[in-house]
């Protein structure tokens, strides 16, 4: 097992180094950079500032120093707002991201698993298909008109909920956002586990439960679920990097001040290397997801650890 | 006339295998709804501006965020007050004002005598046009003035530029079904080369073009392409390019797949015995080969591409002013939703009609051309 976490995480290595080195020739190259101002400064003071930061260097130890900075967390000083370096400035938005994802995830893992759960034993009725239809809405409507119809309905037109912001970051105000933002991954975690649950009720040692007269409860919480949630498990790890680093849209839909919003407007704005750090501590949070849904799967399915 | 007929015409022709995809197609409801619905919408887009008057980014100041309407505007009560507006602005009093047939007739009086092109004034607003001097007074302090009345319909209202919803829908059904078809193609394109080159020359090439793969698909693509996009400008082209060169990575997987199996089979032993090239039996042998499954996946990346060229858009990041794309609509709405619902609630419609379609379509497709996976 110690092996098995070992080696995942070394394959995550050249990840991590292909999207810094990415993160790093793109910023360099990109046109237009954040000191080219309307009026161009005086050459000893552009070349003071291009020493401040680092920037009269050889391209690879420019590169290099990236890369040692990068690891410990340090992505530079933010080129817009000056007195901030790039990293304070992300993790000044991320717990309000993570508050949000947390929320958007607990309703979207437990609505989508119970949801599917319901459908899969009432299999071809009325309330599997009245259910599947509710999914595949979920699946189909992206969240930045999901987000606006919902705040349209439930705040402009019967006025029970405010349009927007982060007011106290009580769920009186994070309630519209975490809707948006979980509906759609409900709907996923719906279909998945209405689909694996028919396969699992379905196999021999089901049967055997039945036969043995056990109460339907235990047969499907305990045994069934146990199965079934393996491709649920699976899709749980990008659905909650991706939720849990913030999305764009609902954020900049509903006005919270976390990652994804901040992330939009530094892009905007070509803070680069807040931009940069976002997209690394992203990909890091992908990694991680990763990596743990692969040792749970392998402590839930020996057979994976001798893959 | 009552010929015997022979063996020959009494049995059926054997069906071809596109024939057989097409008559499972057919049968599918839901797919055939979503194909139709899907071809309204594209008529919609590209032909409905023929019948439209107004261009998309034509601006109507006198309507500036109406609601939608069948009715043509204006209505013949408010154009009293439009008139001694109107007036004001040219400076002259309004005395009288009458409407009649689609004619109005005013009479305007200053202290001053007056210019006739006052006129003017009343053609620059969009409800009068074709303005003349019918009568002027001996002291010229007087002037009967006479015009059309000029009505415009905008069935789904207008913006808050005074711009026709309508036109603008249209033109964003066009690019967001253009962005789509074209970035798939673009993806189409170098997901199908990079994977039957991968899967034919296999080995240690194949393990590294692979291994690259599986690296660009840990890699948090949505804000790669944000950035992307922004470093490097924001126009049409280097969204279709740069959206189809982050969808490709799938597509190589499927085609690499097929062409493993393909690789081993006759045909391309005896291509090889003639002494072809690699890229000659790639491009000739493996890739019409892989056609099936690739059409399969199309269908299921076009909706992918749409959303994602309408999410750019819809953060401002996309499309450009004063093109639209459904994204940038519905974002315009959703900024506006409190004092005009209908540009949240037309766009979105139209939107989410075409996502369940082309789903509906693909899905419909997939069972058609590929029985056994259902």
């Amino acid at each position: 097992m110690i092996a098995f976490v070992f080696k995942r995480l070394l394959s995550a290595i050249p990840t991590l180094l292909v999207v810094i080195t990415i993160s790093f020739f793109m910023m360099r190259f990109a046109p237009g950079g954040p000191f080219n101002l309307e009026r161009p400064l005086p050459p000893q003071t552009m070349a003071n500032v291009m020493k401040t930061y680092g920037l009269d260097l050889p391209l690879w130890r420019q590169y290099l120093n990236y890369i040692a900075n990068a690891l410990t967390g340090d992505f530079g000083p933010s080129f817009v707002y000056k007195d901030n370096s790039a990293a304070e400035l992300i993790f000044k938005a991320l717990p309000c991201s993570i508050e949000l994802g947390l929320w958007a995830l607990l309703l979207s893992l437990v609505g989508g698993v119970i949801m599917g759960t319901v459908a899969a034993l009432r299999q071809n009725g009325w309330v599997d298909y009245t259910l599947m239809a509710f999914a595949s809405m979920g699946t189909t409507i992206p969240n930045f008109v999901v987000g606006p119809v919902l705040t349209l309905v439930l705040a402009v037109f019967l006025g029970w909920l405010p349009a927007g912001g982060w007011g106290d970051g009580s769920l009186y105000y994070l309630f519209l956002p975490v809707l948006a933002l979980g509906l759609p991954q409900l709907a996923v975690f719906a279909r998945l586990t209405r689909g694996s649950m028919i396969e699992a009720l379905t196999t021999d040692h089901l049967r055997t439960a039945r036969a043995y007269g056990l109460p339907a409860r235990v047969i499907v919480i305990t045994h069934a679920m146990r199965g079934a949630m393996m491709p649920v498990l699976s899709y749980l790890a990008p659905c909650a990097a991706a939720l849990l680093t913030g999305s764009a849209v609902v954020e900049t839909i509903f006005g919270i001040p976390g990652v994804g919003r901040y992330f939009v407007n530094s892009a905007i704005n070509r803070d680069y290397t807040v931009v940069m750090g976002t997209v690394i501590l992203v990909s890091v949070f992908i990694i991680v997801f990763n990596l743990i849904v692969d040792v749970a799967y392998a402590y839930l399915d020996p057979r994976v650890r001798h893959d | 006339m009552t010929e015997p007929k022979t063996a020959a015409e009494t049995l059926r022709p054997s069906r071809s295998l596109a024939e057989l995809a097409w008559l499972r197609f057919r049968r599918n409801r839901a797919a055939m709804a979503g194909t139709i619905v899907l071809l309204l919408v594209a008529c919609f887009s590209f032909f409905g501006p023929l019948f439209v008057s107004h261009g998309y980014d034509e601006v109507f100041p006198s309507y500036v965020t109406v609601g939608p309407s069948l009715t043509p505007r204006p209505d013949p009560a408010t154009l009293q007050a439009v008139a001694e507006t109107t007036a004001k602005r040219g400076r002259v009093e309004l005395k009288s004002f009458s409407v009649e047939n689609g004619t109005y007739t005013a009479v305007i009086t200053a202290a001053r005598p007056i210019d006739p092109r006052t006129v003017r004034y009343f053609d620059r607003v969009n409800e009068f046009k074709d303005t003349t001097v019918k009568d002027t007074s001996a002291d010229g302090l007087t002037m009967t003035i006479t015009g059309h009345v000029h009505q415009e319909l905008f069935p789904f209202g207008t913006d808050s530029n005074g711009r026709d919803l309508l036109a603008r829908i249209m033109l964003g059904g066009q690019i967001s079904l253009a962005v789509g078809i074209a970035a798939s193609l673009v993806s189409l394109g170098i997901g199908v080369v990079y994977g039957a080159t991968s899967g034919y020359l296999g080995g240690r090439v194949d393990n590294l073009m692979m291994r690259f793969v599986e690296i660009l698909y840990s890699l948090p693509f949505i804000f790669l392409v944000v950035v992307l996009v922004v470093f490097f400008g924001r126009s049409i082209t280097l969204i279709f390019i740069v959206i189809g060169a982050v969808q490709w990575l799938e597509m190589s997987r499927i085609v690499r797949g097929q062409t493993l199996s393909l690789k081993r089979r006759e045909f391309v032993g005896a291509a090889e015995a003639l002494g072809l090239t690699d890229w000659q039996i790639i491009r000739r042998h493996i890739i019409p080969n892989t056609v099936g499954p690739v059409i399969v996946y199309v269908t299921v990346m076009v909706p992918q591409v749409i959303l994602l060229e309408s999410f750019l858009s819809f953060l401002g990041l996309g499309v450009q002013a004063p093109l639209a794309s459904w994204g940038t609509l519905i974002a315009e709405g959703s900024h506006n939703m409190q004092s005009a619902p209908w540009l949240l609630i037309f766009p979105s419609f139209f939107f989410v009609v075409t996502l369940f379609a082309l789903n509906f379509a693909g899905d419909g497709l997939r069972d058609a051309l590929d029985p056994k996976d259902r």
